[in-house]
């Protein structure tokens, strides 16, 4: 009860800070520190509540505020699985903020942000808290306007004005969607609270339409292929603080919504449910990693990223699902267990990232790639915990992304005991698509860190970089110790997953701390087991000695000299591999199917000075195929519909007679 | 641990000499890869201008994730003490972590070769990684378990039988293990070509104790490839956790074998096939993920 009390007081800080964002209006430097300050207090506040909540594991505390719809109130309650998506929600808002005050300083028009941030972060906490329908809606629709005053905070920028109406187009839809969800699921008796959905009996039919209406509304929030494309315009339109809530938190919270409903609220799932999930899953993962590999704005990139991880998450979630359809309760906990540790890691490193290309946009002025490189002398600090994001990203051993996708495999490997012929099809695919993402994820990383930080400033702004403030080298490295840390350790993650596991689907996966040096094992130790901490220890170790050896028989005689580059080494910086380059060999491999994507090259003949052209044409097929269309057809019947603005009076007191007419007729008959 | 160190160098020496012979010449004795090591550790580093700190620490990472990795690999007897810290998937994923650092070290100089060999590089990976993983996949369902330990008992065995799941992985574990190892027809080791880099382009401004540790960690990675199919795909002759001394020196010649047998098929195989265009190697690649994934799917009914 103290932990629900402390988490809505801090929710109500929150909400009290525009005002004081407001009141120091005239003195941006003060508000920011302030507001800021406030918002990272208040959320490690929190943090800690949920943290003890999570540990101690005992009955869920609930609160009934009189807000809201007289008859209803406003109900809040702190599950397990509300506590741990609280974890997941607080310790990025509470780095984003500490982030913010280093970065807010350069913030132009600070009196655009500052109102709307502590906002936006008390919209995703009381999401997340929310007990009854009316509380969660309410919360889910605030967050996403608070959200679109952010993304549209720069408004003199065309494609942050774009970004932003793209970004409310597609939250309004979603709300449509959850809306009706919430109807269905409330049924024809009207409990609109969470406890009488739970209980409610509904048929197969209405519970498939609920389930399909939350994957059109949490998944277009999640960012779901095809409902993904708001994410890659919104996300990098919005200050970098902001894109890292956005991406790295706000996307979980719109998991958490349809964790919360299809597994909790929805009850005993069918098998073909888990189909629909593992299917959009695995092909969000796949498009999420391509469309990013042709990217080179550093932002866009990690957006068309977030949607790969989404992807990801998905098909842990669906293997949840189609292990909890047929009674594999075991099989079910480990799946779950492995998407819902890797929403803890996204959140982690995806801030990360976000943070260090802030700390890039903040020292050059650049966001796209090819005007970079060379970072890794002037930025040294920022270099180095944003190497950490990217192994941990690609899902490399010893950090945390790694775990996540090695449960998920183990997940993967445990269904052939699973029946129907559908999914006995469909789950080594599914696996075949997750590692292809794995390793393209990879590729991206290199390329993105490659081009950015390493090579040759291509730019003088990218030349004379320096290296960001305090304390925005405080929270990226605190977050590169918790991706080592949460790789070393991911027992201590996986027990802390238990009660929220336990309560969804009934089992959880074996007690880890009991093993000996911290190993972590997903079903027995027969079958596989993992020690992060001891594969961390012998890679040290040996590279230790190797350094050491060395070092002790070798000559150690150094100089330094102009590049090899077999004997034409080229000073301009020109002539190194851009972000375009780099891309070209996956781009014809996998670009050429699923983007049509081509070159076309101008040389200039020999002896002309002209310089040669390359075209490359790369066409987002969901856009043209599936947005344009409805766009049009929209746009069509809007304009038919508008002469309807200027009628003149006969002509509207005739509409008005009629529906008066047709109205009565119908009660007429009706009754 | 010490074994696969001491090991690996006579490999690359003993794939030369057969390549050479089959060449109708005499080819460097099996003892140079040694004498070359040696050679490099004792020569002055060249380093460029503006080479990192990633530059002049990525050889030493690649180095111990790739020895991590080849000394959790079961050679002749199957009970390391260890072999419970890592499965077969974080093995792979050790060695995506080499790569990953090395790609980086291409990157890092600012060169247009190591751009070519790092980008692709990372096209190769992309497929070589998922085919890899399908291979994991089929072996671990067939033994029931993705533990390296319990998978080498499985196949020795007598429940494996003769399926074709496992024949097809071990086509894709064979494309793969070309394909990583830098091997003809994917990537050729003795070039000079730029156009036919791929590993070199991406280790081309190594020099010194560098370029030696370098050299020793691609070696260290091709044994790790020939014990992997010798122990999923030819166990026999592997001694047990609790076996006495005369059979560990059975199995310590049955694994001599088999890494020889290995190196021939592959200087045979390199000799009498020449390297592929650049934009080939996607199809070769993808047939063996394909395999992988049809030996995963065929385990699944």
């Amino acid at each position: 009860m103290v932990a629900l009390t402390v988490v809505l007081s801090c929710v109500g800080v929150l909400l009290c800070l525009p005002m004081v964002a407001v009141a120091f209006a005239g003195k941006p430097g003060v508000a920011t520190t302030v507001v800021y300050g406030a918002a990272t207090a208040a959320c490690l506040a929190s943090l800690a509540m949920a943290v003890a909540q999570l540990v101690a594991d005992g009955a869920a505390p609930t609160a009934v505020l009189p807000l809201g719809l007289p008859w209803l109130g406003a109900h809040f309650r702190l599950d397990a699985l509300s506590a741990w998506f609280l974890v997941v929600v607080d310790l990025g808002s509470a780095a984003a903020s500490f982030y913010a005050l280093g970065y807010g300083r350069h913030e132009k028009a600070a009196h655009r942000v500052l109102p709307f941030y502590p906002v936006f972060l008390a919209g995703m906490h009381l999401v997340v808290l929310a007990d009854d329908a009316f509380t969660f809606l309410f919360s889910w629709e605030f967050m996403s306007i608070v959200s679109w005053a952010l993304v549209v905070s720069d408004h003199r920028s065309r494609e942050n004005v774009r970004a932003g109406y793209v970004y409310l187009v597609m939250a309004t839809f979603g709300t449509l969607a959850l809306l009706l969800a919430f109807g269905l699921l409330a049924g024809s008796g009207g409990g609109y609270d969470f406890a009488a959905m739970r209980e409610a009996v509904r048929s197969p039919a209405a519970a498939a339409v609920v389930l399909g209406l939350m994957v059109l509304g949490a998944g277009s929030k999640a960012g779901l292929v095809p409902l993904h494309v708001w994410l890659p315009l919104a996300h990098p339109a919005a200050p970098s603080h902001v894109s890292a809530l956005m991406s790295g938190v706000m996307t979980k919270v719109a998991v958490y919504a349809f964790v919360r409903v299809v597994f909790d609220l929805l009850g005993q799932p069918p098998s073909w449910w888990s189909m629909v999930v593992l299917a959009l899953g695995g092909i969000t993962a796949a498009m999420g990693v391509l469309y990013a590999l042709m990217q080179h704005d550093l932002k866009r990139l990690l957006a068309y990223h977030t949607v790969e991880n989404i992807g990801i998450i998905f098909i842990g979630l669906g293997l949840s699902l189609a292990f909890r359809a047929n009674d594999m309760a075991w099989a079910s906990a480990l799946a779950l267990t492995a998407a819902l540790f890797h929403v803890f890691n996204h959140m982690i490193f995806k801030s990360l990232l976000f943070f260090g290309a802030g700390a890039v946009l903040t020292a050059t002025g650049q966001r796209d790639m090819e005007n970079l490189g060379g970072l890794i002398h002037r930025m040294p600090i920022t270099c180095f915990t944003f190497l950490i994001g990217c192994a941990a990203i690609s899902a490399l051993p010893p950090f945390n992304g790694f775990v996540s996708e090695w449960l998920t495999f183990q997940a993967v490997l445990q269904s052939p005991k699973l029946e129907e012929w559908g999914l006995k099809l469909m789950i080594p695919a599914v696996g075949a698509l997750l590692a292809l993402s794995a390793a393209l994820a990879a590729a991206c990383f290199v390329k993105a860190f490659g081009v950015t930080f390493l090579s040759r400033p291509r730019t003088p702004a990218a030349a004379e970089a320096r290296e960001v403030d305090v304390f925005s080298r405080t929270a990226m490295m605190t977050f590169a110790i918790l991706c080592l840390l949460a790789g070393i350790l991911p027992g201590v993650i996986i027990d802390g997953l238990a009660p929220v596991v336990g309560e969804l689907v009934g089992a959880r996966m074996p007690v880890q701390t009991a093993l000996p040096w911290l190993t972590i094992v997903p079903v027995s130790v027969a079958w596989s087991s993992y020690n992060g901490l001891l594969v961390f220890l012998f890679i040290a170790w040996s590279a230790v000695m190797a350094i050491a050896i060395i070092h002790r028989w070798a000559s150690l005689a150094m100089r330094r000299g102009p590049a090899w580059d077999c004997g034409y080494p080229d000073p301009s910086p020109l002539t190194q591999y851009s972000a375009n380059s780099f891309a070209q060999p996956i781009r014809r491999v996998f670009g050429s199917t699923v983007f049509l994507a081509s070159e076309a090259v101008e040389m200039a003949p020999p002896g002309d000075a002209r310089p040669s052209k390359l075209h490359v044409v790369v066409r987002d097929l969901v856009w043209e195929y599936l947005y344009l269309p409805v766009a049009t057809v929209v746009n069509f019947v809007a304009d038919r519909l508008n002469p309807l603005q200027y009628l003149t009076i006969r002509k509207y007191l005739s509409f008005v007679f009629l529906a008066l007419v047709v109205l009565l007729l119908a009660l007429a008959i009706w009754l | 641990m010490v074994l696969v160190l001491a090991l690996a160098p006579l490999l690359t020496g003993f794939v030369r000499k057969v390549k050479a012979r089959l060449l109708r010449r005499q080819g460097p004795p099996l003892l140079q890869p040694y004498r070359d090591l040696l050679r490099l550790t004792r020569k002055e580093v060249v380093l460029a201008d503006n080479a990192s700190w990633l530059f002049r620490v990525g050889p030493y990472l690649v180095f111990s994730a790739t020895w991590v990795a080849a000394s959790l690999v079961p050679t002749f007897a199957t009970g390391l003490i260890f072999s419970w810290t890592a499965d077969l998937i974080a093995i792979i994923a050790l060695l995506g972590s080499a790569r990953f650092v090395l790609a980086l070290a291409g990157m890092d100089v600012g060169t247009a070769f190591g751009g070519i060999g790092s980008s692709r590089e990372a096209m190769i990976a992309s497929l070589a990684e998922p085919a890899i993983l399908m291979m994991v996949f089929t072996v671990a369902l067939a033994a029931g378990s993705s533990q390296l330990a319990t998978v080498a008992r499985f196949m020795e065995g007598p429940d494996v039988g003769l399926r074709v799941s496992l024949g097809l992985a071990l086509v894709a574990l064979v494309i793969v293990a070309l394909t990583e190892n830098a091997r003809i027809p994917v990537d050729n080791p003795a070039t000079h070509l730029e156009l036919t880099m791929v590993h070199e382009a991406m280790v081309l401004e190594y020099s010194g104790r560098h370029l030696a540790v370098i050299e020793l960690a691609a070696s260290l990675k091709l044994l790790l490839y020939v014990s992997l199919i010798g122990c999923i795909f030819l166990p026999w002759g592997m001694a047990a956790a609790d076996a006495g001394p005369a059979a560990y020196a059975v199995a310590a010649g049955a694994y001599v074998a088999k890494v020889a047998g290995c190196g021939f098929a592959l200087a045979l195989f390199e000799t009498s096939i020449a390297k592929m265009r650049v934009f080939r190697v996607p199809q070769f690649v993808g047939a063996a993920l394909m395999l992988g994934l049809l030996g995963t799917l065929l385990l699944f009914f």
